[in-house]
């Protein structure tokens, strides 16, 4: 088990490239959701027991990250009938590159910190970075609401990946009171990104900027 | 015990959907936060203390807190079924169950012995408070919502990012991984201090997003412009409490790992800022309830600050955490009086509040000379212990800066205020029929009298308790 983990990553690193690059929002979507699916997976990984605790964590993380989160956010893009990001603040190549540049750096980075000595050879901590990094360019450079709160699910993900080094210390009801905190905190956004759409029939937050100084 | 003081503003969130009448809801608001602080004073002055039990429990610090929440909720709630029965046509089921639960979430946050626990707990206040926001149902409460939202819960993200770095000092340093606060600060020596720092700076930015203090400050002014007056006082009051709660939580196991410098002078240093930043957007304000908002920030500033300085300094920002808040209560709650009557919070619509509203303009220029500083009021004398430790501390640089921005910050303040209070009625004056009545008036004369009571004479059992947390926040075990 403890040898998927690397693959793992490596998978996550590759769809965190993926999200910056492309335009259409069902793909971004999808994409996080496989992003959660595989949190899931590595969380049995991890750990070489199977505990019943474990296992139930894996089953909550894949149901709010994996299914129920994506369909909230596949069901609103349905019913403002939006596909694509068109114009976002910074380009979709330059953004990639960003990407490229802080996962890169992320695991140059994590060579140089003092790590426990069964995380030194693991790609968990840089991965967890290079996540949180990816989640930080999806929430500010685009425009639609709805990228926004995939860069935020994103920027979740990457805690998520460094919460993994300490199963052990983080016991089980306060994992599921973080995975609930997420799952209402994606659901009240649903509520106001419909509210958002009744009003301004559009999902660009370029409407919201009636207050300024 | 402590765990139904939890569950019974959960059983009333309940009953708020459960009652059907839009009129006879409201009253549940006091009779729940009645219970609340009976409950609290009963807790706190007991003979018998509540026994300790392991997730949520009582120390000297969150004592004096949810002795604060609790007041300041119940206050709140007495101004609430005033506020709600005079609007009628607006629906109040969902803001009704919305602060019950926001109640619960806060004494869950205030209670709470694990580091864990208290991340769920306050994120989860950020998700009860974003209904409060939109209550008005309009594209401005709908930005301000969505703003406080995706600011909110990026900020609390990074705090929960810093709680596992906190976490991972600990299983660096071959600590048994407990995460109980009273484990964190017995074995602090042992943590690692590099993952130690990195988590304080994150989880100072996370939750200093959540007190408002700059640069994160930016969803403030539109939330607390936009929210009616009393989300306001609450959010002011209550939410910013509880993060500051969680700061001097983390400050106090770095204060145990002998790590503390570079956290005190983050927190001066940011604590300045924000002085400075609010200073600069309360000159010639022309939005009152922005104004207050940029209050805030300038006083969530000078809690860190204190804190940053140390010595008598946090004795004085744990005074002036209870000051603000009460001050706060009587400037949101005046102000939402006065919004209520003319309909506008521009400056240019409002004037001459003291002859259209004489009580609630009077509190309101009573809330502005307290709330910047004047004697005899309690925010005077915490302020003046701050500035006290920066002096006796040899930093007359900050004892300075201090000095100038509460100045500014005076003189730019006054123009607004005295604008709203002063001169003729507006034109706008006489657009709604609204009146003071017992329920919006008599919270903020409450509101006023404490703030007065604490300028003028500090109770022993108070000042006893302040000097326990502060001596709780300080320990070296």
């Amino acid at each position: 088990m403890h040898t998927l983990v690397g693959p793992l990553l490596v998978f996550v690193l590759l769809l965190n490239l993926f999200l910056l690059g492309t335009s259409r929002l069902t793909a971004v979507i999808n994409a996080s959701a496989a992003q959660g699916v595989i949190l899931g997976a590595l969380t049995l990984c991890v750990h070489e027991g199977f505990g019943v605790w474990m296992v139930l964590i894996t089953i909550v993380t894949i149901l709010v990250k994996g299914v129920l989160i994506p369909g909230m956010l596949l069901r609103a893009i349905r019913d403002a009938a939006i596909r694509r990001e068109i114009e976002p603040f910074i380009g979709f190549l330059p953004c990639l590159l960003l990407g490229a540049l802080g996962t890169g750096a992320s695991l140059i980075f994590a060579r140089t910190l003092p790590l426990a000595k069964e995380h030194v050879a693991s790609l968990l901590v840089p991965a967890a970075m290079a996540t949180v990094w990816t989640g930080f360019l999806v929430l500010t450079t685009r425009r639609k609401a709805i990228n926004q709160v995939v860069g935020y699910l994103v920027l979740e993900n990457g805690i998520y990946i460094m919460g993994l080094t300490l199963l052990h210390a983080m016991p089980f009801m306060v994992e599921m009171g973080v995975l609930l905190d997420l799952f209402v905190g994606i659901f009240v956004m649903g509520i106001i990104l419909n509210h958002i759409r009744r009003e301004f029939s559009s999902l660009d937050t370029a409407h919201l900027s009636a207050l300024k100084e | 015990m402590l765990l139904l003081h939890v569950l019974l503003p959960i059983l009333f969130c309940g009953l708020a959907f459960v009652i059907r009448s839009n009129e006879k809801r409201p009253w549940l608001l006091p009779i729940g936060g009645g219970i609340h602080f009976l409950f609290t004073c009963a807790i706190l002055f007991g003979k018998a203390p509540a026994p300790a039990d392991a997730w949520l429990g009582l120390d000297p610090l969150n004592k004096v807190v949810l002795g604060f929440l609790s007041l300041l909720f119940f206050l709140c709630s007495v101004y609430a079924r005033g506020y709600l029965v005079g609007r009628p046509k607006q629906p109040n089921r969902i803001f009704t169950a919305s602060l019950f639960a926001f109640l619960g979430m806060l004494t869950l946050a205030t209670l709470a012995q694990h580091l864990g626990l208290m991340w769920v707990a306050i994120e989860a206040c950020t998700l009860s408070s974003a209904p409060l926001l939109y209550f008005n149902q309009n594209p401005r409460s709908l930005e301000a919502t969505w703003k406080y939202l995706l600011i909110g819960s990026v900020g609390i993200a990074l705090a929960l990012l810093g709680s596992y770095f906190l976490a991972y000092s600990a299983l660096h340093g071959g600590m048994s991984a407990s995460l109980f606060f009273r484990d964190l600060v017995g074995e602090a020596t042992h943590l690692s201090h590099p993952w130690l720092r990195a988590s304080f700076i994150l989880l100072f930015v996370g939750y200093g997003t959540k007190m408002g203090l700059a640069p994160m400050h930016t969803w403030k002014p539109d939330a607390y412009g936009e929210a009616p007056g009393l989300v306001g006082a609450l959010l002011a009051g209550g939410l910013t409490t509880a993060a500051f709660l969680a700061v001097l939580r983390f400050f106090q196991i770095c204060n145990a790992a002998h790590d503390v410098a570079f956290a005190r002078s983050m927190m001066v240093t940011i604590g300045l800022f924000s002085m400075a930043l609010a200073a600069v957007f309360m000159v010639r304000q022309r939005d009152y309830k922005r104004m207050l908002a940029y209050s805030s920030v300038e006083h969530m500033g000078i809690l860190v600050l204190g804190i940053g300085i140390g010595g008598a300094g946090v004795f004085g920002s744990l005074l002036h955490f209870i000051n603000n808040g009460l001050t706060k209560g009587v400037l949101f709650l005046a102000a939402a009086n006065i919004h209520r009557a003319y309909g506008s919070k521009r400056v240019e619509d409002v004037s001459g509040a003291i002859r259209r509203l004489p009580v609630t303009g009077a509190l309101f220029l009573a809330g502005f000379f307290a709330i910047t500083g004047s004697p005899p009021f309690g925010p005077f004398f915490s302020e003046f212990t701050i500035l006290r430790a920066a002096v006796s501390g040899g930093r007359f640089w900050v004892a300075g800066l201090f000095l100038a921005m509460l100045f500014v910050v005076f003189v730019g303040m006054s123009s607004t205020v005295f604008a709203v209070v002063q001169g003729e009625p507006s034109a706008r004056a006489s657009q709604s029929g609204y009146k003071d009545n017992f329920f919006t008036l008599a919270p903020i004369i409450v509101f006023l009298g404490l703030v007065l009571l604490l300028g003028v004479y500090l109770p022993y059992p108070l000042s006893h308790a302040l000097q326990q947390a502060a001596g709780f926040i300080e320990m070296n075990p």
